[in-house]
């Protein structure tokens, strides 16, 4: 434990820009991910435990799109549509068939994509692990502000998730789609007795999730290098997350994503140690107090 | 019974014995000849799935390469070779299982243990539990053949060692931290025993040869963390003049890549012990300046046509460069090869007498030549040395090679020092 040094950083200006900016980067793509994760149990009552393989999948089709055409651009809105296109057929296929089930028979599903989608990767990439590089567009030093550091790349990472964030609160919370879509997470049978076609929601949510999670993997292609199975890591830090927000709440996972990311910036200065840890004691400490978790609903009675 | 009886019994059993020994020879020298010429079976666990995967992979292709070179030349001692190789997928209770079986089971009679360190010493338990010829290829952990409560007659190291390394790292970092006026260090390493214990002894030798080296700081990250932010911004704040690391692989790439857009090593001096593997340094693509590397493998080093044509063959045949386990896997069997030759045998025993102590020809060698140590029963004049590196080949241009009578004395004061002497 260094308590005085954490002090010292939050009475320095430049450690407190820096590692604020730094968490919130961390909590950025942490919650591209989470987001998604929520958003399908959120609505259809399925925890996707192969939420992380989407994300492994996008980053590895932003590098074929990045090396076929040099555009990040290109990369990005191909792995966030072609992971798209895959959950849809995911969940039509294979998901759709175990909704309602025991909670073990949809682990199992996952756990069985989770493995196909690693050697899958293995055969098409390679077992080797790769790495992007760093796009030229953002191939500049990073902004200096109040002498800390602000990287230029995790100063477009941080926008793009703010806009996603506010896309989604807008499209839940103030459009047609969204009702419907908070309709069916409400009572799925009514809002199919009322004519809506609940098959498509379902789809057109997974779609969502595996959007987010692809477009989270092309954006952290340039900067983390990629093997089979790096979806795994993710997957736990999105589950605490989710778990702290409150499993089913967007805003939760804004919120579970940014603390986790500012406990793991400012744990790094004072308890090195125990950072990991520390993420865990802020998940047992939120069940215990709030088990719906911070942003969730409380189950009704 | 006359006397003529008994000469006739006589001559009947000298006649009978005689046809018995023809009929014997007829059936027993082809025996003996079959015996010579019957394939040799090695055992070879290695990590062929996960993460690792790849420096596995690399292991099994440079030791096919050189079984196909020996076994056109004739083999061992006569008998062509024959790889079983199995993977352990990295799991030390599954390499000791692996080995146990296909040394029981499969009629191997050597052992070539191509794991890991942890797996490593799980088999270095069951080559000492069977009584096996077994020679460990990639583990690099000091005391597997430094610590003598761990010696056996029968097993060797053919693979370079962490406390080498540190020396040859710690005299090479102190010279440059005099030139650049360095006194100011943190470190960055994989939070486990490999990471603590290699990062340790760099900074024990780093100071015993600079000591105004002073470790202002230093950040364990997971193995197989994917994010650095928090690191590299711990690190930024502490302003030490050089960083000290040994990640590897694809967190090595993956910390390059994200210090490198927080321009965490402008102006700073980087030492990066395992970077210089080619399965790094085709990866990263940014290579930052003043970055130092050990040698793992680099064909250039030494910068020999032998040395150059091997790993040019190793890649005409693969597609890719040979790592710094394909050549000590390379290395071990072509001292399998000399011994069974100097042996004119493939018995197990014989030919541990004759690999204790051996001096061979090599590529790999420092100057031309690799020798298992009789003591210790390890690898030592192996080509080690560190340098600055550039992202293109021959991507050190100037490697400064360890000392190897140095590596010795200090090697010594170490084992005595830790109780090994």
């Amino acid at each position: 434990m260094n308590p005085s040094e954490l002090l010292d950083c939050v009475t320095s200006v430049s450690c407190l820009v820096t590692q604020t900016t730094t968490g919130l980067i961390i909590g950025a793509l942490l919650f591209l991910v989470a987001a998604g994760l929520t958003l399908i149990f959120g609505v259809l009552g399925v925890v996707n435990f192969a939420h992380g393989s989407l994300y492994m999948l996008g980053a590895y089709l932003a590098l074929t799109v990045f090396r076929a055409t040099d555009s990040f651009l290109a990369a990005a809105l191909g792995a966030g549509l072609g992971v798209a296109l895959f959950a849809v057929v995911f969940e039509r296929l294979f998901m759709r068939r175990v909704y309602g089930t025991d909670v073990l028979m949809q682990l199992l599903v996952c756990y069985a994509f989770i493995l196909i989608l690693d050697d899958v990767v293995k055969i098409v990439w390679g077992g080797e692990f790769l790495s992007m590089g760093m796009p030229e567009a953002f191939q500049s030093p990073p902004f200096f502000v109040g002498g800390g550091v602000v990287p230029v790349f995790y100063l477009f990472l941080m926008v793009v998730a703010v806009a996603i964030a506010l896309l989604l609160w807008w499209v839940l919370g103030y459009t047609k789609i969204g009702k419907i879509v908070r309709a069916a997470a409400q009572n799925a049978t009514m809002t199919s007795a009322l004519g809506i076609n609940t098959n498509l929601v379902y789809a057109g949510v997974f779609a969502c999730g595996g959007l987010l999670a692809g477009l989270a993997g092309a954006l952290a292609a340039p900067v983390r290098s990629m093997s089979p199975g790096m979806g795994f890591s993710i997957l736990i830090e999105s589950f605490i997350v989710t778990v702290i927000g409150g499993m089913g709440s967007v805003s939760g996972a804004l919120v579970g994503a940014l603390l986790i990311g500012l406990v793991r910036s400012f744990g790094s200065i004072g308890f090195p140690l125990f950072v990991e840890g520390a993420m865990f004691a802020a998940m047992v400490l939120i069940l215990v107090l709030k088990p719906s978790g911070l942003l969730g609903r409380e189950p009704r009675p | 019974m006359n006397g003529n009886e008994v000469r006739e019994q006589g001559r009947r059993k000298l006649i009978k014995g005689a046809g018995a020994a023809v009929a014997l020879a007829g059936i027993g020298a082809p025996a003996i000849v079959r015996g010579q010429n019957k394939p040799i079976r090695i055992a070879m666990p290695t990590i062929l799935s996960g993460r690792v995967a790849t420096l596995g992979l690399s292991s099994r292709n440079a030791v096919m390469m050189e079984v196909e070179r020996i076994n056109a030349a004739g083999g061992l001692a006569g008998r062509p070779i024959e790889m079983v190789i199995r993977d352990s997928k990295g799991q030390p209770q599954e390499a000791a299982r692996v080995a146990r079986e296909l040394m029981n089971s499969e009629g191997c009679e050597i052992l070539l243990d191509a794991e890991a360190s942890s797996g490593g010493f799980a088999v270095h338990e069951v080559a000492r539990d069977l009584g096996v010829l077994c020679i460990h290829t990639n583990s690099e952990t000091s005391s597997l053949t430094a610590d003598p409560k761990l010696h056996s007659p029968l097993v060797f190291r053919c693979a370079r060692q962490g406390i080498h390394d540190s020396i040859v790292g710690g005299a090479y970092a102190a010279q440059v931290a005099r030139e650049k006026k360095l006194s100011k260090w943190m470190t960055c390493s994989p939070d486990y025993a490999y990471g603590r214990d290699t990062t340790a002894e760099f900074i024990q030798y780093l100071k015993h040869f600079h000591k105004d080296a002073e470790i202002t700081g230093e950040v364990w990250p997971k193995l197989f963390q994917p994010d650095y932010s928090e690191v590299i911004t711990r690190l930024i704040q502490g302003k030490p003049q050089a960083i000290y690391s040994c990640l590897w692989g694809g967190d090595l790439s993956s910390f390059i890549d994200q210090g490198n857009i927080y321009a965490m090593f402008k102006d700073r001096q980087f030492f990066a012990v395992n970077m210089a593997d080619y399965t790094v340094l085709t990866k990263v693509k940014n290579v930052p300046e003043n970055l130092h590397s050990g040698t793992r493998y680099l064909r250039s080093f030494p910068n020999t046509p032998t040395n150059n044509a091997w790993g040019d063959a190793y890649f005409k045949r693969f597609g890719e460069l040979p790592t710094n386990w394909s050549w000590q896997n390379a290395a071990a069997m072509e001292f399998l090869a000399q011994a069974a030759a100097k042996a004119q045998s493939t018995d197990p025993k014989k030919l541990a007498e004759t690999l204790a102590g051996l001096t061979i020809d090599s590529h790999f060698g420092q100057n031309g030549k690799l020798t298992l140590r009789e003591s210790d029963h390890t690898l030592v004049d192996y080509a080690a040395g560190w340098g600055v590196l550039t992202n293109k080949e021959p991507y050190m241009s100037n490697p400064v090679p360890g000392d190897w009578k140095q590596i010795a004395e200090l090697e010594a004061e170490w084992k005595k020092s830790k109780g090994f002497a």
